[in-house]
């Protein structure tokens, strides 16, 4: 604090008394502000308008439901589609439930100032700055080596079933991943509940779980709903902690069983704009895959934001 | 008081089923149904939700135990860096961290060549590469978050607000492998044209894609430790007579200046360990040098882009698990930083947790 105040102190008095200068100061710093925000805003137009003035005349029915044909330059994308789909509804079952029981535990159960309570934040807070490619070799090394393997091991004799990349190790890779999205929507949606439903409850004479499961957890729904939906858009976009652990550029077939590899979205793009040999003939099917994958991560956000919203709106006024 | 005695009759009549008269109109009132006893009697709970309370608090544990088998088995991989005497015929720390007389260089030299006659894997080119995308990511990216969250929390009427921030949020959402994509596809093509740099990818490309993906996360927090400074920190210094732009500057800027720095600690994280966007923009050349005009790798594109074709266990595997140890480690520490430097603002200004 001593530090703050000191230059606020050698300031001499009469420069607050000159209307002139606070003027122009003031003009000087909302420009200044006011181009960055503007900037900020210009980047988000140039990308999304560029995407959609060269993706928009791709996109179609056919596009959507057909396979790539030709080496990638006709067709579709009807498998990455699929692929995506499947990993993050693998993702869901398996992200969803681990991150409302983590945050019940927290918010509900758990005393705030304890040793484990802190311990949980603490890993919540750092798993969410842990690289995306960081997830992809720990999904290499625990799930497709250590736990893959050792299935193999045990009830196939070392056959190679589960000990290889495949759609199961990769949703769980992004499960991981998903974790504190799940976590911290919930807990959100868990402290916007009113504290007086709780004692209505507790002092209707039901127990503490009672409590949690039929009063709590209903209102908290929406919030939920937020997490799994933000937890789906990551999932549907991230490419580097599945890029060892399951997808694959091309498979004739959809992935049939757990143990399958699986097309996915945002790989399918990176691999169209590195690995392409004629750029310019495969320009406009990754352009359409682009404002494919856009278009879901934003339906995904947006609808996320408007359950927010109407869960604030539902409890304005309540608790804190 | 009537209207308890009235519950009280209420309830009486429910339990006995008989008819009684209305205190009010004089009118009898027919009997409420009969209600089951057994609904009246409070049930004891379901033996499963004890169980259910130890499956919850067992699933809390799930995040901490990610953490460490996250740093477990990745550090694991790499481990034979150490141990291994097979790997060590081709690798070691010290190999790695100082300068090798290669046959064929002049002097001893730093070089990644992982796949070449006599593997080289000299780690300061991956380095600088990293440091320099990450600089140039963190030249635009800070003044550009900063500023927008200021404008936005300052200056904007709430009308406004309640616009731009989602909308600034909407870049939060966009996938880094299609920022990727746009710095591979369009920006590179766009600063070729302008400023007719050698390579086409270089590390200005990457760092200014990288950039958009860091704004959000440096503007939100940002544009929340903006909102935590207590109003009567602003009222004081409005009556002592402060212009606006004196008062954010020397009373709200410093105030919220640790959640900035939070932010940009996280931005920080997010640039150093960011994959996509640079294995798709910044041409993946191992050079050792300074220029920002020049292609570079980054220890996250390295791991990406290799680790496809090595063998298993082999002294390449190692080498890039160690990589995503040391990247794991710094990453760690950063954020570790951010969240401590939010929880003390928290603190300070006596925001609920």
């Amino acid at each position: 604090m001593t530090a703050n105040a000191a230059p606020a102190q050698g300031a001499p008095p009469s420069r607050f008394a000159r209307a002139g200068r606070n003027k122009v100061g003031d003009i000087a710093l909302t420009v200044a502000s006011g181009a960055a925000i503007l900037m900020v805003l210009l980047i988000l137009a140039v990308i999304l308008g560029d995407v959609v003035l060269h993706g928009a005349p791709r996109l179609s029915l056919k596009f959507f439901f057909t396979a790539p044909q030709q080496g990638m330059t006709e067709g579709g994308i009807f498998p990455a589609l699929i692929g995506t789909l499947a990993m993050v509804l693998l993702m869901t079952v398996a992200v969803v439930p681990v991150g409302v029981a983590t945050a019940i535990y927290l918010r509900e159960y758990a005393p705030p100032a304890s040793l484990l309570t802190r311990g949980v934040r603490i890993a919540v807070a750092n798993l969410a700055g842990v690289p995306s490619i960081v997830f992809g070799l720990f999904g290499l090394g625990f799930f497709v080596q250590f736990v893959g393997g050792g299935l193999d091991r045990v009830f196939h004799a070392g056959a190679r079933v589960w000990g290889q990349p495949a759609l199961l190790w990769a949703s769980l890779t992004m499960a991981v991943l998903t974790l504190p999205v799940v976590i911290v929507a919930t807990e959100e949606a868990l402290r916007a509940v009113p504290r007086e439903l709780r004692e209505a409850s507790l002092a209707l004479g039901a127990t503490k779980f009672q409590t949690v499961l039929y009063v709590v957890l209903p209102q908290a729904v929406p919030g939920i709903l937020t997490g799994t939906i933000l937890a789906v858009s990551r999932g549907a976009g991230e490419v580097a902690p599945i890029l060892f652990t399951g997808v694959a550029y091309f498979l004739p077939n959809l992935p049939r069983s757990l143990h399958d590899q699986f097309m996915h979205l945002g790989n399918h793009i990176y691999v169209l704009s590195t690995q392409s040999p004629d750029v310019d003939a495969t320009r406009p099917l990754l352009y359409g895959t682009v404002l494919a994958l856009l278009l879901l991560t934003f339906v995904l956000n947006l609808s996320a934001v408007v359950v927010r919203a109407k869960m604030r709106r539902r409890f304005a006024g309540g608790a804190q | 008081m009537p209207l308890a005695d009235e519950a009280v009759m209420h309830a009486a009549s429910v339990r006995l089923g008989r008819s009684r008269r209305d205190p009010r109109s004089d009118e009898m009132i027919a009997p409420p149904p009969p209600v089951s006893r057994k609904r009246l009697v409070l049930l004891p709970p379901p033996r499963w939700h004890k169980a259910a309370e130890v499956v919850i608090k067992l699933m809390a544990l799930a995040a901490i135990l990610a953490v460490v088998l996250i740093f477990v088995f990745v550090a694991r991989e790499a481990l034979p860096l150490l141990t291994s005497g097979e790997v060590h015929k081709e690798v070691t720390l010290t190999k790695m961290w100082t300068a090798q007389q290669w046959p064929g260089y002049d002097q001893p030299d730093h070089v990644w060549q992982p796949v070449s006659e006599i593997p080289k894997y000299g780690l300061w080119p991956l380095i600088a590469g990293t440091v320099k995308v990450t600089l140039v990511a963190m030249f635009f990216g800070v003044p550009l978050g900063v500023g927008a969250a200021l404008f936005v929390s300052q200056y904007a009427p709430t009308r406004m607000r309640e616009i731009v921030k989602p909308t600034v949020e909407l870049l939060a959402g966009i996938p880094s492998v299609v920022l990727g994509f746009f710095g591979l596809m369009v920006m590179a093509t766009w600063m070729q044209d302008v400023f007719g740099l050698e390579s086409r990818l270089n590390a200005l490309v990457a760092g200014l894609a990288l950039s958009f993906a860091i704004i959000p996360v440096i503007f939100t927090i940002s544009e929340e430790a903006f909102g935590a400074v207590p109003r009567s920190y602003v009222e004081a210094s409005v009556a002592l007579g402060a212009a606006r732009w004196q008062t954010i500057l020397r009373v709200v800027l410093p105030a919220a200046g640790p959640g900035i720095a939070a932010g940009v600690a996280l931005g920080l994280g997010r640039a150093v360990g960011e994959t996509m966007i640079v294995l798709m923009a910044s041409g993946n050349a191992a050079i050792l040098s300074a220029a920002f005009s020049d292609s570079v790798r980054t220890l996250s594109a390295t791991i990406a882009a290799e680790l496809a074709e090595v063998v298993f266990g082999g002294a390449h595997y190692t080498v890039l698990f160690y990589l995503g140890t040391l990247l794991f480690i710094t990453t760690f520490i950063v954020n570790f930083a951010g969240d401590w430097i939010i929880n003390r603002m928290k603190r300070r200004l006596g925001v609920p947790l």
